[in-house]
């Protein structure tokens, strides 16, 4: 192993930091992300569009149905934090592409920010406390499994 | 054409001024396919962004009152809205599909020769997807028109 000893005299230059290269792992995020994201969300077309009655299927039951397995649980959780982040990413570059006024930029990169912590936030929480046989239901409208009142 | 042949040895300035300005046609994302992919990928994100907000949001009232959900919901049973769903899935056929051609171009090594081609696919696998969604989802609308709840 060699070591380089600089001239006595020359200029001091401190180190470059490193910085992190948000911008890149940005780039890599939507690759990675998407890929998950189709396997997520042409599934959860398929439940909920496509298979039994379409959209028509859809009502509190069916989404309690769906919630009472971890599996809908964990597939919804993953589809709302990687959908709602790539598209927040997705809106932060074309923001940087076409905003040229600073300030409207600004105003616009925080605008989605805020929008997607809030909607992370309640989509979480209401995925996690969740309850599938509320008190304030009218009858009919509660899944099976729930203990007739 | 060879640039360094022997004939043409000038001074290094001249030399210099004969290279061709970089050429800017034909790389990926300007002009032709490269670029519409890109124009459509931007226009179908955005329109399924806007979408993404306004379906946390009505899922978010599961939370509030089954009488609630069941109402909001009741509101996407509309034919229009069936006619919206239809849009959204082309929109979400279109993203995906050109999303993973955006992949094998970045991480395949010969991706980027061939995206005219995966191009090509990608259109041709979309025209399937919605050829194969679009019965189902007319019957959907019919009955909705015809006033059904159920089928």
């Amino acid at each position: 192993m060699t070591t380089t000893i600089p001239a006595p005299r020359t200029s001091y230059t401190p180190p470059k930091r490193r910085r992190v290269n948000w911008e890149k792992w940005g780039w890599l995020y939507m690759r990675v992300s998407g890929l998950f994201l189709v396997v997520l969300i042409f599934g959860h077309l398929f439940v909920n569009l496509v298979a039994g009655n379409g959209v028509r299927a859809i009502d509190f039951a069916f989404v309690a149905g769906k919630w009472a397995d971890p599996f809908w649980v964990v597939w919804d959780t993953l589809l709302l934090w990687l959908a709602l982040i790539h598209g927040a990413n997705g809106m932060r570059t074309i923001t940087n592409d076409y905003a040229h006024n600073p300030l409207l930029r600004r105003l616009i990169l925080l605008a989605i920010l805020a929008s997607t912590v809030v909607l992370l936030v309640l989509g979480t929480l209401v995925i996690y406390t969740f309850d599938p046989c509320p008190a304030n239901a009218v009858a009919g409208s509660l899944p099976d499994f729930c203990p007739v009142k | 054409m060879p640039e360094n042949s022997a004939g043409t040895l000038a001074p290094q300035p001249a030399a210099k001024l004969k290279i061709k300005p970089p050429r800017l046609s034909g790389t990926l994302y300007r002009g032709r396919e490269g670029m519409w992919s890109w124009v459509l990928h931007r226009i179908t994100g955005v329109a399924i962004y806007f979408f993404l907000l306004v379906h946390i949001l009505d899922t978010s009232i599961v939370r509030i009152s089954p009488q609630a959900y069941n109402g909001v919901i009741d509101s996407y049973k509309q034919p229009i809205m069936g006619i919206g769903e239809f849009f959204l899935v082309v929109a979400i056929g279109y993203h995906a599909l050109n999303g993973l051609r955006i992949i094998l171009i970045d991480f395949w090594s010969v991706g980027a020769r061939h995206q005219r081609l995966m191009f090509v696919i990608v259109i041709l696998l979309w025209i399937v997807l919605i050829a194969g969604f679009a019965p189902e989802q007319i019957r959907t609308i019919v009955l909705e028109i015809q006033g059904h709840t159920s089928a």
